[in-house]
């Protein structure tokens, strides 16, 4: 039996992915495969949705600008709707005013999504303690990558994408561990109720 | 300086003694029975004919000065006489909890329309016959945050978002009301480069009511400020307008010099010259690139980000940061020029020339581009009334810049033009900043090629550290050391109102000092806030898609309207 030599050979030798496509060979169990090459379809075209509120926005046209052209990790084509789109870059300042908003387009992204918050004010409130800045987003909706910096520079944000390609390929989110908290409770509260 | 002499003995005449002259500012007294007449007089016969600015004032922890006068609130209006580039600024004491309420200048100029409500969200200040709705702060929000007994860190989440909601339009048949439709547009929408929220009422493809919802980004800089010391609001300054955040820490830095009276070395000068003229390039290509990315024309986009990179790259050698650099200190600037900066900034600037040729090739005579920015033109007086500043005031035809007007550093020496256009379009509005870059570069290339030698800060110990030798040698250079770290920068008690030439138009900012560590009250005059609340004016029964070209034309940086 002939196997595409190329794209055994690309992988890594000791992954699991690796395993699952030989074994396909030999064994034909597709489930494992499939699951592996639509991760790695996912991490490799990431359609980002950047909530540009500030600052950090600016810098993010940097990051798919010409000089750091996002586009080489398969992140450049930027959604402004949130059905199409499965990362969620929250860049900049999130105040008490615009989080319903934020968390209204996050519950509007299709299932499986990620969020990276750019920049310290997302991530923390930054050097905003004041009282109409939320401080952090994590109070709101559920983060994977926080990313250092006010703002960061292009190549932080770029090596935070990394970052999600590589939550992506191990099947990691925030959202399902949300998710899955939340089922907790719930079943929690049923028997407690029981 | 004559000219300002006759007009102080003008104003003295027609006030008497509720007029003084302090720190180079005309201050002027009323109360809110004379208010009106006054403003009426002012207008008339002294043509201030632009409102710059109205705030409020919460005197109730300022010591007992001569600038105080016992009474809790004030409001404070800004206006400017275009001719004789003078500025006024009229305090209006307020008795708020007796209920005292201050008549309305929106009849003199339209300009007082947000203010007013932001002076209401702010203090509690009661305008007649106006609506007290919330600009800033969200519509769940209890009590007014900068008055001096709300807490800075007392969070108020908003459960829901306001909905859309217009009153049924008196003028119209039922009919007619049938036919029309409410869409919302933003404060997540990709035209609206950031946080900018329109509700329109449409007819067809045609506006015919538009509200805006402003606030989104208010970040509370003043409140902020009250709480730092004079360099530490510095870096908030940065993000007022992050297109171009050097032009910010120049004003603020200005401001303080001036209340201090700090004649910062030509050095200092020079390079806080060319910071500006080089961030008032990036703004505008900026403003000029994401305007025609809204219009379909992404390749300009590319083309002047790569030239902004440039720039960007001249910022990081010459301090590490990129965007937000708070570059400037209170008496000069933060650190000296690195080695081989001055080529490096030349050679950019040709570039840049450059790059600008391009993408003037690509957008000036391109027919789509014209077409769709001939669209929403606005008159000089209008534009006047509304309080424009900036090259949305000069594509009107006014030939008002700062720079030209009272021009601070050197620019009365050094040679540039200021260009204007006819009919105040966004595609004037397109020329007027294209010809403003080249300009710019013009003095960049001016100033680096006679660039000053010297100290890049002033020696004065009020507000610069010693160099390292004095601190460690010397007992004086010591305890200056100390004393500025511990105590910080203190200007004198009183008021000032600053104002420079920002990328968007002016920028003032009117510092209030008590004596000590910490300014008493800041706010910013931000451009943008002015030329956007025309937005609905401007926009009723345009096309959806001109209004969209408006709101790129217009430059409406979240960071400066909101605050």
């Amino acid at each position: 039996m002939s196997t595409n030599k190329r794209l055994v050979s690309a992988l890594t030798k000791n992954s699991e992915e690796d395993f699952a496509l030989e074994r396909l060979i030999v064994t034909t169990k597709a489930d494992s495969f499939l699951e592996w090459a639509k991760r790695w379809g996912q991490s490799n075209s990431l359609w980002p949705f950047p909530f540009g509120t500030a600052c950090c926005a600016i810098e993010y046209m940097a990051v798919v600008g010409p000089k750091y052209d996002a586009s080489r990790f398969g992140a450049e084509v930027v959604r402004f709707s949130p059905r199409q789109s499965d990362l969620m870059i929250i860049a900049g300042t999130i105040t008490e005013k615009q989080a319903p908003i934020l968390r209204r387009i996050y519950e509007q992204m299709a299932d499986p999504k990620w969020v990276i918050a750019m920049g310290a004010c997302a991530s923390s409130g930054g050097f905003y303690r004041a009282y109409h800045v939320v401080q952090g987003v994590s109070r709101d909706i559920p983060v994977d990558i926080y990313i250092p910096g006010c703002p960061p520079t292009p190549e932080a944000v770029l090596q935070g994408i990394m970052q999600i390609q590589e939550r992506i390929k191990k099947g990691v989110s925030s959202y399902a561990d949300a998710q899955k908290i939340e089922e907790d409770e719930l079943a929690l509260s049923t028997l407690k109720a029981e | 300086m004559q000219e300002q002499n006759k007009f102080s003995d003008d104003l003295k005449n027609a006030f008497g003694d509720k007029y003084s002259f302090v720190f180079d500012n005309h201050v002027l007294f009323a109360d809110t029975k004379t208010l009106l007449s006054t403003m009426a007089k002012l207008k008339d016969i002294f043509n201030f004919n632009m409102l710059l600015d109205v705030c409020g004032v919460d005197n109730c922890k300022r010591p007992v000065t001569e600038w105080t006068h016992g009474i809790r609130f004030e409001s404070v209006y800004h206006l400017l006489n275009m001719d004789l580039s003078q500025r006024i600024r009229v305090r209006v004491p307020v008795d708020v909890d007796n209920g005292e309420m201050v008549p309305s200048v929106v009849s003199f100029w339209k300009a007082a329309d947000w203010f007013e409500r932001e002076a209401w969200d702010m203090y509690g200040i009661t305008y007649l016959g106006r609506k007290k709705e919330r600009l800033l702060t969200h519509h769940e929000f209890v009590g007014h945050p900068l008055r001096k007994d709300y807490r800075a860190d007392h969070n108020q989440p908003l459960s829901e978002s306001l909905d859309i909601f217009f009153e049924p339009d008196p003028s119209i048949s039922a009919d007619e009301a049938r036919k029309r439709e409410w869409i919302n547009i933003g404060p997540s929408h990709p035209a609206t480069h950031g946080t900018l929220r329109i509700m329109a009422e449409i007819e067809g493809e045609v506006i015919k009511r538009s509200k805006l919802e402003i606030g989104y980004l208010h970040r509370c800089f003043e409140k902020m400020a009250e709480n730092h010391l004079y360099n530490q609001v510095i870096p908030y300054t940065d993000r007022l307008n992050y297109c171009s955040a050097p032009m910010n820490n120049i004003g603020w830095c200005k401001a303080i010099e001036d209340m201090m009276g700090i004649e910062i070395p030509d050095r200092a000068k020079a390079l806080r010259m060319i910071l500006a003229e080089l961030s008032r390039v990036i703004d505008h290509l900026v403003c000029i690139g994401a305007g025609a990315v809204d219009l379909g024309a992404l390749t300009s986009f590319w083309f002047c980000f790569e030239e902004r990179e440039r720039v960007y790259e001249l910022f990081e050698k010459l301090c590490g940061a990129r965007l937000t650099v708070s570059l400037t200190r209170i008496g000069g600037m933060a650190q000296e020029l690195p080695v081989g900066w001055v080529t490096d900034c030349l050679e950019v600037v040709k570039k840049i020339e450059k790059g600008i040729a391009e993408v003037d090739r690509l957008l000036t005579k391109n027919k789509i581009y014209v077409d769709r920015t001939r669209v929403c033109p606005i008159t000089a007086q209008n534009a006047i009334a509304w309080g424009y500043t900036g090259p949305c005031l000069r594509a009107t035809g006014v030939n008002y810049d700062i720079r030209k007007a009272n021009p601070y550093y050197f620019y009365k020496d050094v040679d540039f033009e200021i260009p204007v256009g006819q009919n105040g379009d966004n595609y004037d509005r397109y020329l007027v900043r294209m010809e403003e870059m080249r300009q710019s570069l013009r003095i960049v290339n001016q100033v680096l090629n006679n660039l000053p030698s010297g100290p890049y800060q002033s020696l004065d110990k009020r507000v610069c550290i010693p160099p390292k030798k004095e601190v460690y040698t010397n007992i004086e250079g010591l305890m200056n050391h100390f004393m500025l770290v511990m105590k910080g920068v203190r200007p004198p008690v009183g008021e000032i109102y600053s104002a420079t030439e920002a990328a968007n138009g002016e920028l003032g900012f009117y510092v209030i000092s008590d004596g000590g560590p910490n300014p008493y009250r800041v706010k910013v005059r931000p451009p943008c806030f002015a030329i956007y609340q025309s937005f609905s004016e401007v926009v009723q029964n345009k096309m959806i898609s001109d209004a969209i070209a408006e709101l790129g034309a217009m430059n409406i940086i979240a960071g400066e309207l909101d605050r």
